[in-house]
C-alpha cells in the first residue's frame, strides 16, 4: 500500500486558454495536513476542485489512494468538502445536512440519522440537530460543514479558505480545531488558504504556488528559512531583497559583501558568486552608531520611519544596500526618524 | 441514471411503441381500442407486414438497438444512430406519404405510383419517437457527452425535439404557406402579399381611404407605447416622489389588468361609449350632440390598450425609479442644484433606459393585442385581426395570412431587438444590492402638478371601468342602461339543475367553463415543471449547444398570439401530426407559450442559489437527478408556485391564439365570451368576464398567501432596470 493518499500526474487544467493548473506533479502523504498557499488567481482552488472531481483535469493523470480517478465525478469519488460558503442546504436542519450524504448514499435514514449524531457530538454540536443552517453562527456552520464532510468517512478531506467568513478572533481557534481533529483521525487534509500565517500555524507541509504552478513544496520551517526563489521568500513572511556578493561560504556561515560593507551572516546553501539575499525583517538588530555589540556585521543606516506597534517596533532604515524593514522587540532601544544607526544582519538567505 | 439504464428504459419504451399501441391516431378515442390489433388500431408492426413496407426501417434499427443491451458491439455508436435515425425516419415518412397518398412526389419511383393514404401519429408513434429520443440519448451519454449523463442528455435532447416540433416547425410552416399557391412553389406570390397594398397603402394620408394594416398597426402601437409609459411614469413619480402615498392602492389597481381577459375592458367602453352607452346618452342628452360610434375604430382600441397598458408601464417605472440611489439626487442637492434642476440633470437621465424599456413594452403588447382590436376595431384593422380574418373570415386564404403574420412577426422581433440594442448599450442603473440610505429628492411643483393632473382622473376612470364589469352582469342591460337588478345573464350562463341523479350543469357556459379550467389545470403544471427544467439545464449544466436550447425556448416569448395561432392551425392540422379540435391542442399551445416566463423565472431563481450548493451535494456522493430533487427543486418552490400560477392566469385569460384552436366540443372561456360579444349579448359577456376575474382573483391572492408576492406580468416580468431583490444567498 503506498502512502501517497493524492497524486497529480502532469495534471493540467485549461479554461479556454487559460491553464488555471499548469502540468502538476504532486504526492500527498497519507494522514497529513497540506495547505496549499499563493496569491489569488494562482491556482489553489482549481487544484482542490481537481481533487474533488468538481473539474476534470484537462492533460495528466490524478489518483486518490492509488486509483486513478481522472475521469470519476465528484459522487464517485471518495472526497469531501468544507466550501468557503460552507454551503449548508438552507432548507435541511442541521441533522439532515449531516445525514444527507449516508442517505443519498443508499443507508438506511435511521442509521444515518444515528451517525450523523454521533459525529455532531464530536464537533460540539450536541442540541443543535432540529435547527436551520440560518439559525446556526458563522463558527456553528463552520462545523456543520465539518461534520457534513467528515461522517462520510472520506479519504481526503478539502477545505477552501475554510476561516475566510470568520472574524479574526474565532478564525484561530476554528483553525487550531481542524489541525486536532486531523491528528486525532489521522485525516488526509488539502486546505486552501492565502494566508501564509495561517498556513505555517496549522500544517505539515506547505505547497506554494504560483500562476497555476508548484513554487515550492516543503515543511513550514524549511520554506521559510530556505525559500527557493524570492516568491517565496516574500510569500513566506516579509523579507528584504537586497543585491550582494558571497565571498566565502562554509560550515552555515557566509562572508557578504553588501552595499560596500563585508559582513559575516549565518547562512545556508550559499554559494560564491553575486546575487540577491534575502534578509527576514527579525534577522536584523538596530544598534546605536557606537555600540560595539555591532562588531564585523553591521553596516551603517538611518531611520527614515520608526512606528511603535505594542508588542514590536518597525523601522524603515536606509542603507547603502537599499532600504531595509526591520522588526525589533518593544524591550529594545528605541530610536527616532532621522537618527543614524548601525544595522547589524545576523542571517541572511541567498537566493542566487 | 446510466446510459444503460436509460438505454433499456427507452428500448421498452420504443418497442411498445412499434410492436404494441396503435400506431395511427385513434379519431373515435378509446372505443375504437376493440379492433386491437387490427382495423384503425393496428401497431406498426402490422402495417408494416402488410401492404405498407416504408414501415420497416424503425423495426430494423430497434433490432440493431438490442445489440449494446446484450453488450454487442460499440454502445454508443450504434444507440445514437439507431436513435437519430429512427426519429428522423418516422418524421420523414409521415410528411412524405399523407392523407392524399404521395406528397414528396420525387419519391414516386422507389414507393411506387399506388401509395395508400396515411393517417397521422397516434399513441404508437409518440411512444416510439419517445423511446428512439431515449436511445439516442443513451447513446450520446456513453460516448462522453453532456458529461457522460444520460439523466441530462435525454432532458437536453427531448426538451429540444419539443422546442422544435411545437415552436419552430409551426413558424417554417407559416413561412412555407406564404411562399406557395395553390401548391405551387411561387416566390413571387410571397413577394406579392408582403408588399401587398392593404398592408402598406398610404391613401389614407391623401384622401382619407384608409390606410394600410400595417400603418395601423404602428400608429396605434407608438401611441400605445408613449402614452403607457406617459401615464406610467406619472403614477410612478407620484408615488416613489411624490406627497402622495397611496402606493398600495395604485398595486391593486395593477394587478386588475393582469387577470382580465385582454378584450374586457373593451366591453366596459362599450357600455361607457357606445351608441347607446351611458356617457354617450348623457352627453347627448345634456349637449344634444349627436351619437355616434367614434368609439368602434382607433380611439377605442387605443383607450382599451391604454387601461390594461398603463398598470404594466407604471410596475416597470417604479422599479426603475426606486433603483436611482437617493444618494445621488442628494450629493446634487448638496452641490446647491435646486429641484427641477436636480430632475432635470440626475433623475430624468438615469430614468431613461426605464422609459425607453416601458414604451417598447407598451409597444409589443399593442403588436400582440387581438381582443380589442376584434372587439372595439370596427372597419380599423391592425394586423392581428387581419390575420384572424383571412383565416376564419369569408375568403379564407392562408397564404394571405402567412405574409400577414411574418409582417407582424417582423415587427416585433423588430421591437425586441431594438430592445437589446438600446438596453443593452445603456445599462447605467444604479443598482448596487447594498441599501442605500437616504430621502429621495421630493418633485418639483409643477411636475407634481403635471402628474397627479394626469393619474387622479386617470385612476379614477380605470376604476369606472372595472366597476362597470363587476356591475354589469348584474343588470338587466347595461349596454342600453337598464339597471333593473337580474339573476338573468348568470341564470343563462351557468344555471344548475338539481336533479335526482346530482346536479345537471344547464347554463350555455359551463361547457367552456370546465374545458378552460381543465386546460388551465393541466398546461400549468407541464409548463411550470417544464420551464423549471429547462431554467435548471441552461442555468447549471453545460452541454453543446446551449444557447441555441435557450434561444428556441424564449423564441415564443416574441411571438404574437395569433402568428401562434395561425402557424398551429397550419403545422397540425394535417398528419403526421394531427391536433386540431383536440383539447391536446390547446394545452400544447399555452405550454409552449408560457414557457419562457418559468425558464426566466427559474433562470433568475437558480441564480440566487450558490453553485456550490450543487458542488457540496455531488461531494457527498449525489448524482444529478438527486441534486436536483433534493437540493434545487425544493430551493425553487417560490419560482415554480410563480411560474404555475402565471400559466394558470394566462391559460385562462388567453384568447388571441387559443381563438384559432377552440373547437365546438373544446371551447374555451374567452372565446365563448367573444363569441358572445359578437352575437351582441354584451352583458352576457360580462357577466362571464366578472366571473373569470373573481376566480382568477382567488387564485393569485391565495397563491400570494402562501409565497408572497407573484410575479404573473407576461413582458412587464423583472424589466432590465427593475432593483434586485435583496441578494438572498442561499450559500450560507
Ligand atoms: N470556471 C472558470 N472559468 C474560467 N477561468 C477560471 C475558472 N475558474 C478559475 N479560472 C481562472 O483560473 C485561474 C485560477 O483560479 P483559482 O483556482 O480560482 O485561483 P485561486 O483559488 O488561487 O484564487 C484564475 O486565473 C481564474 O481566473
Ligand atoms: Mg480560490
Amino acid at each position: 500500500m503506498s502512502e501517497t493518499a493524492v497524486r497529480f500526474d502532469k495534471a493540467s487544467k485549461l479554461f479556454g486558454s487559460v491553464r488555471a493548473v499548469d502540468a502538476v506533479d504532486l504526492a500527498l502523504p497519507r494522514g497529513s495536513l497540506v495547505t496549499l498557499l499563493g496569491p489569488s488567481g494562482c491556482g489553489k482552488t482549481t487544484t482542490v476542485r481537481l481533487i474533488a472531481g468538481l473539474e476534470l483535469a484537462t492533460e495528466g493523470r490524478i489518483e486518490i489512494e492509488g486509483r486513478d480517478v481522472t475521469r470519476l465525478a465528484a459522487a464517485e469519488r471518495r472526497i469531501a468538502m468544507v466550501f468557503q460558503s460552507y454551503a449548508l442546504f438552507p432548507h435541511m436542519s442541521v441533522l439532515e445536512n449531516v445525514s444527507y450524504g449516508l442517505v443519498v448514499g443508499g443507508a438506511r435514514r435511521q442509521a444515518a440519522e444515528a451517525e450523523a449524531r454521533q459525529m455532531l457530538d464530536t464537533l460540539g454540536l450536541k442540541g443543535m440537530e432540529a435547527r436551520l443552517p440560518a439559525e446556526l453562527s458563522g463558527g456553528q456552520q463552520q462545523r456543520v460543514a465539518v461534520a457534513r464532510a467528515l461522517v462520510l468517512r472520506p479519504q481526503v478531506l478539502l477545505f477552501d479558505e475554510p476561516l475566510s467568513n470568520l472574524d479574526a478572533r474565532l478564525r484561530r481557534r476554528v483553525r487550531e480545531d481542524i489541525r486536532d481533529l486531523q491528528r486525532r483521525l489521522g485525516l488526509t487534509v488539502v486546505y486552501v488558504t492565502h494566508d501564509q500565517q495561517e498556513a505555517l500555524a496549522v500544517s505539515d507541509i506547505v505547497v506554494v504556488m504560483r500562476d497555476g504552478r508548484i513554487a515550492q513544496m516543503g515543511t513550514p520551517t524549511e520554506l521559510y528559512e530556505q525559500p527557493a526563489d524570492a516568491f517565496v521568500a516574500d510569500f513566506m513572511g516579509e523579507a528584504n531583497v537586497i543585491e550582494g556578493e558571497v565571498i566565502a561560504a562554509a560550515d552555515g556561515r557566509a562572508r557578504l559583501a553588501v552595499g560596500g560593507s563585508k559582513i559575516e551572516v549565518a547562512m545556508r546553501a550559499g554559494r560564491p558568486g553575486k546575487g540577491r539575499i534575502a534578509v527576514r525583517p527579525e534577522a536584523v538588530t538596530v544598534l546605536p552608531v557606537a555600540a560595539a555589540e555591532g562588531g564585523s556585521n553591521a553596516i551603517p543606516a538611518r531611520v527614515q520611519r520608526a512606528a511603535f506597534l505594542g508588542q514590536h517596533r518597525e523601522y524603515e532604515l536606509e542603507t547603502a544596500a537599499g532600504a531595509l524593514f526591520v522588526v525589533a522587540p518593544s524591550g529594545a532601544a528605541a530610536f527616532a526618524a532621522g537618527e543614524s544607526v548601525q544595522a547589524r544582519i545576523d542571517r541572511a538567505i541567498w537566493l542566487g | 441514471m446510466g446510459a444503460a439504464g436509460l438505454a433499456r428504459v427507452a428500448w421498452i419504451c420504443a418497442a411498445v411503441g412499434l410492436l404494441v399501441a396503435p400506431w395511427h391516431g385513434l379519431e373515435g378515442g378509446l372505443a375504437e381500442l376493440g379492433a386491437w390489433p387490427a382495423g384503425i388500431a393496428t401497431p406498426l408492426l402490422g402495417l408494416a407486414l402488410g401492404d405498407r413496407f416504408w414501415l420497416l426501417p424503425p423495426l430494423g434499427l430497434l433490432v440493431l438497438a438490442t445489440l449494446p443491451l446484450f453488450g454487442l458491439g460499440n454502445a454508443g455508436r450504434i444507440l445514437t444512430f439507431a436513435g437519430a435515425a429512427s426519429v428522423a425516419y418516422i418524421f420523414a415518412q409521415g410528411y412524405a406519404i399523407g392523407l392524399r397518398g404521395l406528397e414528396w412526389s420525387w419519391l414516386a419511383p422507389i414507393l411506387g405510383p399506388e401509395v395508400p393514404a396515411q393517417a397521422a401519429l397516434g399513441w404508437g408513434g409518440a411512444l416510439a419517437i419517445a423511446g428512439f429520443t431515449g436511445i439516442c440519448a443513451a447513446g450520446l451519454a456513453a460516448r462522453g457527452r453532456f458529461g457522460g449523463d444520460a439523466f441530462i442528455a435525454f432532458l437536453v435532447i427531448g426538451s429540444a425535439l419539443l422546442l422544435v416540433l411545437f415552436v419552430f416547425l409551426p413558424l417554417l410552416r407559416v413561412l412555407q404557406a406564404a411562399i406557395y399557391e395553390h401548391d405551387q412553389f411561387a416566390p413571387s406570390a410571397l413577394i406579392a402579399r408582403l408588399t401587398a397594398s392593404e398592408a402598406w397603402s398610404t391613401g389614407c394620408v391623401a384622401d382619407g381611404v384608409g390606410c394600410g394594416v400595417v400603418w395601423n398597426t404602428l400608429v396605434l402601437a407608438t401611441l400605445t407605447g408613449v402614452l403607457t409609459t406617459a401615464i406610467g411614469l406619472a403614477f410612478a413619480l407620484l408615488t416613489t416622489r411624490g406627497e402622495l402615498r397611496a402606493v398600495r392602492m395604485f398595486r391593486a389597481l395593477t394587478i386588475l389588468p393582469l387577470i382580465t381577459p385582454p378584450f374586457v375592458v373593451s366591453l366596459a367602453l362599450i357600455v361607457l361609449f357606445g351608441r347607446t352607452g351611458i356617457v354617450t346618452q348623457w352627453v347627448s342628452y345634456l349637449f344634444d350632440v349627436p351619437r355616434s360610434r367614434w368609439i368602434y375604430g382607433m380611439p377605442g382600441v387605443l383607450l382599451a390598450q391604454l387601461l390594461s397598458g398603463a398598470p404594466i408601464a407604471f410596475m416597470l417605472l417604479e422599479g426603475t425609479i426606486r433603483a436611482i440611489a437617493p444618494s445621488l439626487e442628494e450629493a446634487a442637492a448638496t452641490m446647491g442644484a435646486r429641484r427641477l434642476t436636480v430632475f432635470r440633470t440626475v433623475t430624468w437621465p438615469l430614468l431613461r433606459p426605464g422609459l425607453a424599456a416601458a414604451f417598447l413594452l407598451g409597444f409589443v403588447e399593442s403588436l400582440a393585442d387581438f381582443g380589442n382590436p376584434l372587439v372595439l376595431g370596427g372597419d380599423f384593422d391592425v394586423l392581428s385581426t387581419r390575420i384572424f380574418f383571412a383565416i376564419a373570415g369569408a375568403r379564407h386564404d392562408p397564404g394571405r395570412a402567412a405574409a400577414l403574420a411574418i409582417l407582424l412577426l417582423a415587427l416585433t422581433f423588430g421591437a425586441f431587438a431594438a430592445q437589446a440594442y438600446w438596453l443593452g448599450k445603456r445599462r447605467y442603473v444604479t443598482v448596487s444590492g447594498k441599501g442605500d440610505s437616504g430621502v429621495p429628492s421630493p418633485l418639483p411643483r409643477g411636475l407634481a402638478m403635471g402628474c397627479g393632473a394626469i393619474a387622479l382622473p386617470w385612476a379614477a376612470f380605470t376604476a369606472v371601468i372595472y366597476g362597470i364589469i363587476m356591475v354589469g352582469g348584474f343588470v338587466h342591460d347595461i349596454g342600453r342602461g337598464d339597471m333593473t337588478i337580474t339573476w338573468r345573464h348568470f341564470v343563462t350562463a351557468f344555471e344548475v339543475e338539481m336533479q335526482a341523479g346530482g346536479a345537471a350543469f344547464r347554463g350555455a357556459a359551463w361547457d367552456s367553463l370546465f374545458t378552460t379550467l381543465e386546460v388551465s389545470a393541466i398546461s400549468a403544471p407541464l409548463t411550470a415543471g417544464m420551464g423549471i427544467m429547462l431554467a435548471w439545464l441552461l442555468a447549471r449544466q453545460v452541454f453543446p449547444g446551449r444557447r441555441t436550447l435557450e434561444f428556441m425556448a424564449m423564441l415564443s416569448f416574441a411571438i404574437p398570439g395569433t402568428v401562434v395561432g395561425v402557424s398551429y392551425i397550419m403545422a397540425f392540422n394535417v398528419p403526421p401530426i394531427e391536433l386540431t379540435g383536440t383539447a391536446m391542442i390547446l394545452i400544447i399551445c399555452f405550454v409552449f407559450r408560457n414557457l419562457p416566463v418559468g425558464v426566466r423565472g427559474g433562470i433568475a431563481a437558480l441564480s440566487q442559489i450558490d453553485r456550490s450548493l450543487d458542488e457540496a451535494s455531488a461531494t457527498m456522493g449525489a448524482g444529478a437527478f438527486t441534486t436536483l430533487r433534493r437540493v434545487i427543486l425544493p430551493l425553487l418552490r417560490p419560482a415554480i408556485v410563480a411560474a404555475l400560477a402565471y400559466s394558470f392566469v394566462h391559460a385562462m385569460t388567453g384568447v388571441s391564439a387559443i381563438i384559432f384552436l377552440v373547437s365546438a366540443k373544446y371551447n374555451m372561456a374567452t372565446a365563448y365570451i367573444v363569441g358572445r360579444v359578437e352575437a351582441g349579448e354584451i352583458a352576457l359577456a360580462i357577466a362571464y368576464s366578472s366571473l373569470l376575474i373573481v376566480l382568477m382573483l382567488i387564485v393569485v391572492l391565495g397563491i400570494e398567501r402562501v409565497v408572497g408576492r407573484v410575479q404573473i406580468g407576461r413582458r412587464g416580468g423583472r424589466g432590465e432596470n427593475e432593483p434586485a431583490e435583496p441578494a438572498m444567498r442561499l450559500g450560507a
